[in-house]
């Protein structure tokens, strides 16, 4: 295949930065996404030029270290696959590709196509965690948990945190990733206990950070790699307000 | 010459970790807060540890390669994670988990260690659980479990195929909210590249921050390397392609022994080697052996569509060979078996190097749906890597490196043969012999991170309550900033004309074929030979553009790769130095009639724990006698 590669180029977060294009003409269909730029950047190193930044690592969906705005979609256009996922057989020969990195206030872009995305764990020091001290767990079957809450917790807990969500939203709202959170941990008897505190805080530091709201635009789960649901976005607002109408002292 | 003392508790087995415990030297809580503790890495058991020290008071200081610690490759593990809970009622015990730990280790592992880190299991188990992780329920709403290889009982907690992630971010919140509370400072995007030694003890690193490209000088009053495994060294293998054993070489080349350095495990189910451009084998989880069975045909000139190959004319080779176990034998057995059959010329798929992995009777029985709850993410994920549909189609599988049973040697306090620093999880050498069973390499993250090193790290700290905070301008902290600067220095001048990349390809394809799923003399020699080659080479011919002061993903490559040639060699000496054959330590010269692995106990039974001498000398062998005092060593058996 022959491709043309359009990639935004930017030496680092102060300096501005450029699309440089790029022609590919020994693209293999079996290859992955990563894997061309693999070799486009082996081509550069041997020039001498600087190869283009990015970032991977675990290259099978799961790290969530990988996170190319492509074609104008977070991870390409293959649904519910991160870009690691992403196969050269679902572009055309001939085909022009656009990559950028997450464009968002709160993602501060590194080098090239990397970006800052530590944002989202300043959301979870504020409260993503359940507080329990190493040992004093009880014995696990003590406390018995339906099917159907832990299977939806866990649907929840599968976030990778990429950050598609935000990248795709027109806002930069980080209420998918946030929900997900709350929701994995409002859905089991065990997170109970600081749901209130957790969902005050966790609100409070997302729109402290400068992300966006949501304006139910979908968007965010259309492009999650891992089919994040948007009812946690409801569930959350719902344990919001209930947080807020019971009386719990804000925090 | 450091003399090895593994440091084992006296008394019964079962009760040498409560004793130790019991006499343990503890530090106050308001001295706690005065004392420093670095841990590199965050996977399971950087976090926990870090996450459970913090608790305890201790100032926390955790560095990560990646930009945030829910990124250390543990988020990859897929299957599960053993407890000896018994919760199935199949028999099973504290004891069983040892014994079946011990054996298949390949009688390679320390009794009272494996023993402790069973003992331990059950509690990691309701930590999880109390901090939200989703295990598995049944409908009743108590935990399930499935069956992992080796084993013969149902003691494997997990989270569908994604347990590791599930595992890890557990133990992240954990680490999440100590830095909420201030106990535990984070600092991501850093490469530690030296271990700093004063008067004989750990005390810093020195790290390269990976966006400014600035040497920096951390002081701590110990190091804990959580560091994971080197199977990266295969240049093709299961692990993150970051993955490396950077701080772990570091930590051998200041006075720290490595132990067992050539056994690695070769993981039987992975996605075969698909074409040149590969970076990467996506790992299938050994979970899937409890429903799939592995087949070739059984006429090599066989080309039908699998499809289209009838029960009789199929070779279910692991049910032939191992009808106690079936296709659930433990990895290193599984993975050989695939290599002698594709050896043999009945390997499937394009290159004849994969074996048929096939769910239709499973389906049949159980029907698609139950099949998608068990696995379906990780039949998605086959079908998006080869665009074949495994509810249609059998899957196609190779072994792949994996997990590295040797690392860092450690005493029974986990601590390295430098004083101060300690070395958990996957990056010491303790608990799994010479091949590690399915699911316990989680448990053994766990454990060691939760309920372990708090304990010995304390009883080592106490020692260190008179000693002020250490200063980052002693000598030592400026000899080691030298070597990292140096070492950067040399790299940036060779200015050659190949990719760091290209290199490690070469030195994977070497290792892989002499040093990896079967080894003998000739070869390895061959091999050690090759790489000294090619390392030379590396030094004459390597390019790395742009600076060191500026994110720079080539440099980093380079830094990994320039280790990893030493760390080949010492893999390959040890490979040469143990001329029989266990666990996934398969040496062609010992084995027996029926070609399994033949262990030689009578020479054999110890740990080799390499001293580096320096850069062109030959490694100091020291040898720490393994003693069994509960188990029987037998022919390991799964027939």
């Amino acid at each position: 295949m022959k491709l043309r590669l359009k990639i935004w180029r930017q030496p680092n977060a102060t300096e501005k930065g450029k699309f440089a294009t790029y022609d590919m003409d020994n693209v293999s269909p079996e290859m992955s996404f990563l894997e061309m730029l693999d070799s486009l950047n082996g081509t550069l190193v041997e020039k001498g030029e600087m190869p283009v930044a990015f970032e991977h690592d675990c290259r099978e969906g799961i790290c969530g270290s990988c996170g190319l705005y492509i074609n104008g979609h977070p991870h390409g256009p293959q649904k519910l696959a991160t870009t690691c996922h992403l196969y050269m057989r679902v572009f055309r020969d001939g085909q022009t590709i656009v990559v950028e990195p997450w464009r968002a206030r709160p993602f501060p872009v590194i080098r090239d196509l990397i970006v800052d995305r530590t944002s989202l764990e300043k959301i979870l020091v504020a409260g993503g965690y359940i507080s329990v001290d190493t040992g004093q767990a009880a014995e696990s079957n003590t406390t018995k948990i339906q099917k159907e809450n832990a299977d939806e917790s866990y649907d929840s807990a599968v976030c990778i945190g990429c950050g598609a969500c935000v990248a795709a939203c027109k806002n930069a709202s980080a209420m998918l990733f946030v929900s997900a959170k709350v929701s994995q941990f409002a859905l089991l008897p065990q997170g109970k206990v600081e749901a209130k505190r957790r969902v005050q805080r966790m609100v409070a530091r997302m729109d402290e950070l400068g992300f966006g709201n949501c304006t139910n635009s979908y968007a965010c789960e259309a492009e999650c790699p891992k089919g994040i649901k948007i009812t946690n976005i409801a569930r959350m607002n719902r344990e919001f307000w209930k947080a807020k109408v019971c009386g719990q002292k804000t925090v | 010459m450091t003399k090895l003392d593994s440091k084992i508790p006296q008394g019964p087995l079962a009760e040498k970790w409560t004793h130790y415990k019991e006499h343990a030297r503890l530090v106050n809580p308001a001295n706690r807060k005065k004392l420093d503790i670095i841990v590199v890495g965050t996977g399971i058991a950087g976090s926990s540890a870090a996450a459970t020290l913090g608790e305890m008071g201790y100032n926390v200081k955790v560095f990560c390669y990646q930009d945030m610690p829910r990124r250390a490759h543990s988020v990859a593990a897929q299957g599960g994670i053993n407890a000896a809970k018994n919760y199935k009622n199949d028999g099973d015990s504290v004891f069983r988990l040892f014994y079946d730990m011990i054996k298949g280790g390949d009688y390679r592992s320390r009794e009272a260690n494996v023993y402790r880190a069973a003992e331990v299991s059950n509690a990691s188990i309701d930590q999880l659980v109390a901090q939200g992780v989703p295990f598995a329920r049944e409908y009743g709403g108590t935990l399930a479990n499935r069956s992992f290889g080796g084993v013969q009982v149902s003691r494997t907690f997990y989270a569908q195929g994604q347990t590791g992630q599930q595992v890890l971010l557990g133990c992240y919140s954990g680490l999440c909210r100590q830095v909420d509370l201030g106990t535990v400072t984070m600092y991501p995007r850093r490469d530690v590249l030296d271990i700093v030694v004063i008067d004989g003890k750990a005390r810093g690193v020195v790290a390269r921050n990976l966006v400014t490209g600035v040497i920096e000088r951390h002081a701590a009053h110990a190091v804990v390397l959580a560091t994971g495994g080197y199977g990266t060294i295969y240049y093709l293998s299961t692990l993150a392609v970051n993955s490396n054993a950077t701080a772990a070489w570091a930590a051998y080349k200041r006075g720290a022994f490595f132990g067992n350095p050539s056994f690695v495990q070769i993981h039987p189910t992975s996605l075969p080697v698909l074409n040149e451009y590969q970076s990467k084998l996506t790992l299938m989880s050994e979970s899937l052996r409890n429903d799939g069975r592995i087949w070739v045909p059984k006429d090599k000139e066989d080309k039908r569509h699998p499809n289209h190959i009838p029960e009789e004319d199929r070779d279910y080779y692991l049910e032939r060979r191992y009808p106690a176990y079936g296709n659930l034998v433990p990895r290193d057995v599984g993975s050989r078996a695939a290599k002698e059959r594709c050896d043999a010329g009945y390997g499937v798929g394009p290159t004849g190097l994969s074996v048929y992995l096939d769910f239709k009777d499973a389906i049949q029985k159980q029907g698609k749906k139950a099949i998608a709850a068990k696995y379906g993410n990780l039949f998605e994920l086959y079908h998006r890597v080869t665009g074949s549909d495994p509810y249609e189609e059998p899957m196609r599988i190779y072994p792949a490196g994996h997990y590295t049973m040797g690392g860092l040697w450690v005493d029974y306090g986990l601590m390295t043969t430098i004083n101060g620093l300690f070395a958990i999880g996957e990056s010491n050498f303790s608990d799994h012999g010479a091949n590690r069973l399915g699911a316990s390499s989680l448990m053994q993250c766990a454990g060691d991170g939760y309920f372990i090193l708090p304990y010995t790290l304390s009883d080592y700290l106490a020692a260190e309550i008179r000693t002020p905070h250490i200063a980052t301008d002693d000598k030592a902290f400026e000899e080691a900033e030298k070597n990292v600067t140096g070492r950067i220095d040399k790299l940036m001048k060779v200015n050659g004309r190949k990719t760091a990349l290209s290199f490690h390809k070469r030195l994977g394809n070497i290792m892989w074929n002499h040093c990896g799923m079967a080894r003998n003399e000739e070869g390895l020699k061959k091999a050690y030979d090759m790489v000294e080659e090619l390392e030379k080479e590396f030094w004459k011919d390597v390019r790395i553009p742009g600076t060191p002061n500026e994110l720079n993903q080539e440099l980093e490559k380079a830094i990994r790769i320039a280790d990893f040639f030493g760390l080949a060699k010492l893999m390959i000496t040890d490979a040469l130095d143990r001329k029989e054959s266990c666990g996934a330590h398969f040496r062609e010269e010992s084995q027996t009639g029926s070609g399994e692995a033949q262990r030689i106990d009578s020479t054999y039974s110890y740990v080799a724990a390499w001293e580096y001498t320096d850069e062109a000398g030959t490694p100091v062998l020291h040898k720490e006698p393994l003693v069994f005092e509960n188990v029987e060593l037998k022919e390991r058996s799964y027939k």
